[in-house]
């Protein structure tokens, strides 16, 4: 059997240690166009922080690829698949055989029609090399502007800001981290980056990068009518899969690739996983785009089983995130802001302001489906359990979730010991 | 492999377990400097933790999972699974801090370190043939041993 | 403190705690069922209210740095023969409460302990001694009527026994754990008692709590109890264990019923002793249909018929003064086993002054039993077992020597899982998880430990019989009960030596 993997990013490790478990011999190959073995991609901003340095990037020991018997080629990029005659050719001119393969490739940096956009000065934020320039470029830069006050722009922004760049962030939306967080998550993060001093413009977007005559950006101008002065520009407003290749091949597309509870594609011969996929999602019971890191492991491990000859359905991801802000924590987990008046939710808020703590859970037809902490997380888990497992909540359960207490104690009979204590579960008499 | 097994029916909520644990993983190894001393400069903390509902009690900590939800969350790679012990390892030197892991695991096993931004799970006592908390525990509310796959 | 009785600062103990050594891990706080140990906000530390300690060294044993102490509190009352702390404290609690005194567990008053006056025998020279290990030693006990005489007749397959035999029930070694209703200790307990017992091949005895379905797989080694209250009693439960016990007393409490307070009956005991959740269960003082001889007669049968008599019947009565004529009266209506309990028996609950003023000492009432029945003609219609205060195994062979057939402990059986004799088992708080039903301190015993601990009991006891039976140069068991010349006395009257039937050491 041989394997080969388009990408190296996470779902590449996780397809890697998949495969493992079910085929110890097949022959794996690993192409990707980055050329390093993977690190972890949401490191960057540790790194361009200054927080770790470069030693501290990869995702495994140097000896996981000799000891997982995987092959590498490293700075190579597909440039074609031929779902055919099972084949990838890459740019350097070769051609690789393969029984199943798996596309890996990640997501692609958008960058929207801006004027001004081409040129020296502005970048995106999603490899180890965008992080590296950037490192260079805060060494001469006094003001940059961010645009996208998402996850990766708040982290580009934070790590900027730590290396003495007076960083300004600009969001389309009311407020930052809009997708994955809500208002009043979102408000005590934007209250902490103030305190910090990030500017955040909110409800307003970018309508111009200005450039002198020599082509060097003087900054941006927004579309509420101000200017703000920079040197530098990144762009983070999200990532679109990077289907061509499958698309080019026939292969069924919508957002990403259309990938089965086996995270096969259309063509079964081909699999599909991380930010590339759109594939079942735990809780919408239906497939969609995810780019996540958990997700990207986890559908990289399944489709290296499947692939393996496993047979191991993907139960589905689950929408997560976790940052820290200036050392303000939060987490977001599932369905965090349900679209209004949808039937069968409740919600329940508890905001304590001076504290900057905050919890909202979000239950759906009596079970929780979503959360959002901020200072307060160690409970965190425990509520992702109740999300995972789907349970059923009775209304003293219930309260305290609400609360803040939950615990592993108020699974539903039976389920601890299955879990903890499986088969030696002690029958007293 | 070998695990942890917590047994609800007879764990009696005495937290000798995180006693142990919290001695066993410091640096004296000396059950009174562990918490009279090194606690308060290093910030120790038990990686089992004891849950409590009305009269049930059970000592809890990582389940050492077969699929591993840290170990997919882990963006720095300081936790893996170990193919050859089956063991959820944890590097701390490694990790940033992200709680990624911590909010991903469904069964609440990891925390953060008291006072690093690290965080801090059960590593089944690497280098003790017997885990501490199931040395200490006075009622056989822990059990080591193998029952197979997970 | 203000507005406190004034007996509270004479409180009975004190804690000791060694600042260097506490972690203030709080286990100590949460062993403690008394609220003795609390964590103080203010001060960030574990203390202690000495007041509420009762001195059942739960904390101390688990302290995992040994830095607790509970010292019985020397109360610097004048020293006076007559009125010693105990009364005086007593007349302060009665001054308070206008209640009776309550106490649990056997009496500890100070009365003599034959047990210690008696000493055994060994062979020197002309009887050599047994090693154990090398030869066979037979501890093996029937229990039940006895013919007094076999007839054997010849018949083509060979000879046959004549004389019809009645049910007796066999035990390894010559100890079985005494009556313990499920209700006043907990059913933990009772699971581990029926599987020790089944381990070691010898009996539990129920109590008069009745019997958990789920406990009936253990039944060949359970002696079921009808009491005054009848509680539990149905024609399965009768048939369910191995033999059938008549509880006409008890040695803490001659005289008096019982009484299991509402808080102790769970769901479990509720349905187990078929009483309404939650009220109290009360058996009365005596048998409502036992007046005489006669009557206990009746009730004998009725079990026996009950049964299809299958099984043995005993009958338990208390050590009181008439003991050796009761004994005698209770086989005269058909007991196959007479059962006494003497008066440092323990109890779930009794009033102090019954469990410490009333009965006498079962040594006494053993040897007059023994010697009554014997002079009746009528020993060997009934086995003889003897309760109350049982130590250790050389108390149980006196016992044998004195004419028992077997032993029931009960103190001991809890001693082995980890009870100090705080003596507050009516409380329902029992630290140690015994004598409660909380969930939250039963489970401080879990059934494996405590079966295994039971069993291991019962198998050193067995080891130091046979160890002290082949020093006497004897192989077995049965040729020391009521074998009084391997007794002597010392430090005894004539009359207590006569009644003992044993003479003095050096005669
Ligand atoms: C700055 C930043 C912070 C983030 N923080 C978090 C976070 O905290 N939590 C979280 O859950 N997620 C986070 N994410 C998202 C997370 O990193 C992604 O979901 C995850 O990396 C996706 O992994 P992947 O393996 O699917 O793809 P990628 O990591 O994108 O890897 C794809 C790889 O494929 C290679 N490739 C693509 N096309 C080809 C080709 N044709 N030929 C060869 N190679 C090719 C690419 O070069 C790349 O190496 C963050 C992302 C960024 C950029
Ligand atoms: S930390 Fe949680 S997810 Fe990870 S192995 Fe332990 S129990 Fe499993
Ligand atoms: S030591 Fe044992 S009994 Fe005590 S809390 Fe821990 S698991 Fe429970
Ligand atoms: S159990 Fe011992 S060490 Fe722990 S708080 Fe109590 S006295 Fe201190
Ligand atoms: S546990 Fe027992 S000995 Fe210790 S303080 Fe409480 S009552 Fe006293």
């Amino acid at each position: 059997m041989k394997y080969v993997i388009v990408g190296n990013g996470v779902a590449s490790v996780g397809a890697i240690e998949g495969i493992r478990r079910a085929d110890p011999d097949g022959e794996i190959l690993v192409i990707s166009e980055e050329s390093t073995p993977t690190y972890g991609r949401p490191l960057i901003s540790y790194l361009l922080a200054g927080k770790i340095g470069p030693e501290r990037m990869p995702l495994r020991p140097i000896t996981f690829y000799d000891k997982f018997k995987v092959k590498m080629a490293l700075g190579s990029k597909v440039v074609s698949l031929d779902a055919k005659a099972k084949t990838v050719s890459t740019d350097d001119g070769n051609t690789h055989p393969y029984d199943k393969l798996l596309l890996a490739t990640g997501g692609v940096p958008f960058v929207p029609p801006l004027p001004g956009k081409d040129g020296s000065g502005v970048y995106s934020f999603t490899t180890l090399a965008n992080a590296e320039t950037l490192v260079d470029v805060a060494k001469n830069c006094k003001t940059a502007v961010v645009v996208g006050g998402g996850l990766i722009g708040l982290k580009a922004a934070e790590a900027l800001h730590d290396r003495g760049v007076k960083v300004s962030i600009v969001e389309l939306a009311p407020r930052v981290l809009s997708a994955a967080f809500d208002d009043k998550a979102g408000g005590l993060v934007a209250k902490r980056l103030a305190e910090v001093g990030i500017d955040v413009h909110c409800g307003t977007q970018a309508t111009e990068i200005k450039r002198d005559e020599s082509g060097t950006i003087v900054g941006v101008h927004l579309k509420d009518g101000s200017f703000l002065p920079a040197q530098a520009v990144v762009i983070a407003i999200g990532v679109v899969p990077a289907a061509a290749l499958a698309k080019d091949a026939g292969i069924k597309v919508d957002r990403g690739v259309v990938v089965d509870e086996r995270l096969a594609s259309s063509d079964p011969a081909v699999f599909a996983a991380g930010d590339v996929a759109q594939a079942k999602d735990l809780i919408l019971d239906d497939n969609r785009v995810v780019p996540i890191w958990p997700n990207a492991f986890n559908q990289g491990f399944y489709a290296g089983k499947n692939m393996a000859g496993a047979d191991s359905p993907y139960l589905g991801g689950l929408a997560m995130n976790s940052i820290a802000f200036y050392g303000l924590p939060t987490v977001s987990v599932g369905i965090v802001n349900p679209a209004p008046g949808e039937a069968g939710i409740e919600l329940s808020e508890t905001l304590d302001e001076e504290n900057a703590t905050y919890r909202k859970l979000v239950f759906k037809d009596g079970k929780l489906v979503g959360y959002v902490l901020v200072g307060d997380i160690d409970n965190a888990g425990l509520y992702t359990g109740f999300i995972r497992f789907k349970f059923p909540l009775d209304a003293d359960t219930k309260a305290k979730l609400v609360s803040g207490c939950p615990s592993i104690l108020q699974w539903p009979e039976g389920f601890f010991d299955e879990k903890f204590n499986p088969v030696g579960a002690q029958e007293i008499v | 492999m070998k695990k942890i097994y917590p047994n609800k029916a007879v764990c009696i909520g005495c937290h000798l377990c995180e006693v142990a644990c919290v001695t066993a993983h410091s640096k004296s190894k000396d059950i009174i400097l562990a918490h009279n001393v090194e606690k308060a400069q290093e910030g120790l903390a038990p990686r089992r933790n004891v849950a409590q509902e009305g009269p049930v009690c059970v000592a809890l900590s990582c389940r050492h999972c077969e699929e591993p939800m840290c170990v997919a969350a882990c963006i720095s790679g300081a936790l893996t699974k170990n193919p050859e012990t089956g063991r959820c390892e944890y590097n701390e030197e490694q990790c940033v801090g992200c709680w990624s892991c911590l909010m991903a695991c469904p069964f609440g096993s990891i925390r953060r370190h008291p006072v690093k931004e690290k965080i801090i799970k059960c590593d089944l006592c690497a280098g003790r043939d017997m885990p501490a908390c199931v040395e200490a525990c006075p009622n056989a509310g822990l059990i080591y041993e193998d029952r197979g796959k997970d | 403190m203000a507005f406190a009785p004034i007996n509270k600062n004479y409180h009975d103990f004190f804690v000791v705690r060694d600042k260097d050594a506490c972690i203030n891990c709080q286990v100590c706080v949460r062993q403690c069922s008394y609220g003795v140990h609390y964590w103080d906000e203010a001060r960030q530390c574990v203390r202690h209210d000495n007041t509420k300690c009762i001195g059942c060294h739960r904390c101390e044993a688990y302290c995992p740095t040994q830095a607790l102490l509970i010292q019985e509190k020397p109360s610097n009352f004048k020293p006076n023969a007559l009125w010693r702390p105990v009364f005086i404290k007593n007349v302060y609690k009665q001054a308070d409460s206008g209640g009776v005194l309550l106490a649990g567990m056997g009496s500890p008053v100070d009365i003599p302990v034959y047990w210690d006056k008696l000493l055994l025998d060994a062979s020197q020279v002309t009887n050599p001694s047994i090693d154990p290990l090398r030869e066979p030693m037979e501890l093996r006990t029937y229990l039940g009527s006895k013919p007094t005489r076999l007839e054997f007749e010849t018949t083509p397959e060979g000879p046959r026994l004549k004389t019809p035999t009645k049910p007796n029930i066999k035990l390894n070694i010559p100890i079985m754990f005494s009556a313990m209703s499920f209700g006043s200790i907990n059913f933990n307990l009772h699971v581990a008692m029926a599987r020790a017992a089944t381990e070691v091949g010898t009996y539990y005895n129920t109590g008069e709590g009745g019997l958990h379905e789920s406990l009936y797989k253990y039944g060949p080694n359970t002696i079921v109890q009808v009491a005054s209250g009848r509680f539990g009693v149905h024609s399965d439960y009768l048939n369910a264990g191995a033999a059938i016990e008549i509880k006409i007393g008890q040695g803490a409490k001659p005289g008096i019923g019982g009484h299991l307070p509402g808080e102790k009956i769970n769901a479990m005991v509720s349905e187990t002793r078929m009483v309404p959740l939650g009220s109290d269960a009360i058996s009365p003082a005596p048998h409502h249909d036992i007046y005489s001889i006669e009557d206990l007669h009746q009730l004998i049968y009725a079990l026996k018929e009950a049964s299809d008599y299958k099984k043995p019947v005993s009958v338990k009565i208390a050590a009181v003064h008439n003991v050796a004529a009761i004994a005698s009266g209770v086989v005269r209506a058909g007991a196959d086993i007479v059962a006494i309990d003497g008066m440092r028996g323990g109890t779930g609950a009794a009033p102090a002054m019954i469990r410490d003023n009333v009965g006498i000492p079962i040594e006494l009432a053993l040897a007059s039993v023994d010697q009554r029945l014997r002079d009746e003609g009528i020993r060997n219609d009934a086995s003889v077992v003897v309760a109350g205060g049982t130590r250790c195994s050389a108390d149980v062979i006196k016992a044998i020597a004195l004419g028992a057939d077997a032993v029931y402990i009960a103190t001991a059986a809890l001693l082995a899982v980890g009870c100090t004799l705080c003596a507050r088992c009516y409380t329902g708080k029992c630290p140690w998880g015994i004598a409660t039903n909380d969930p939250y301190l039963a489970k401080r015993q879990n059934p494996d430990i405590a079966a295994k601990k039971m069993a291991n009991l019962m198998k050193a006891w067995a080891h130091e019989i046979e160890e002290m039976l082949g020093g006497m140069g004897l192989n077995s068991i049965e040729s020391l009960r009521g074998n009084r010349d391997k007794l002597r006395a010392v430090g005894l009257s004539q009359s207590e030596m006569d009644i003992l039937g044993v003479k003095p050491a050096g005669r």
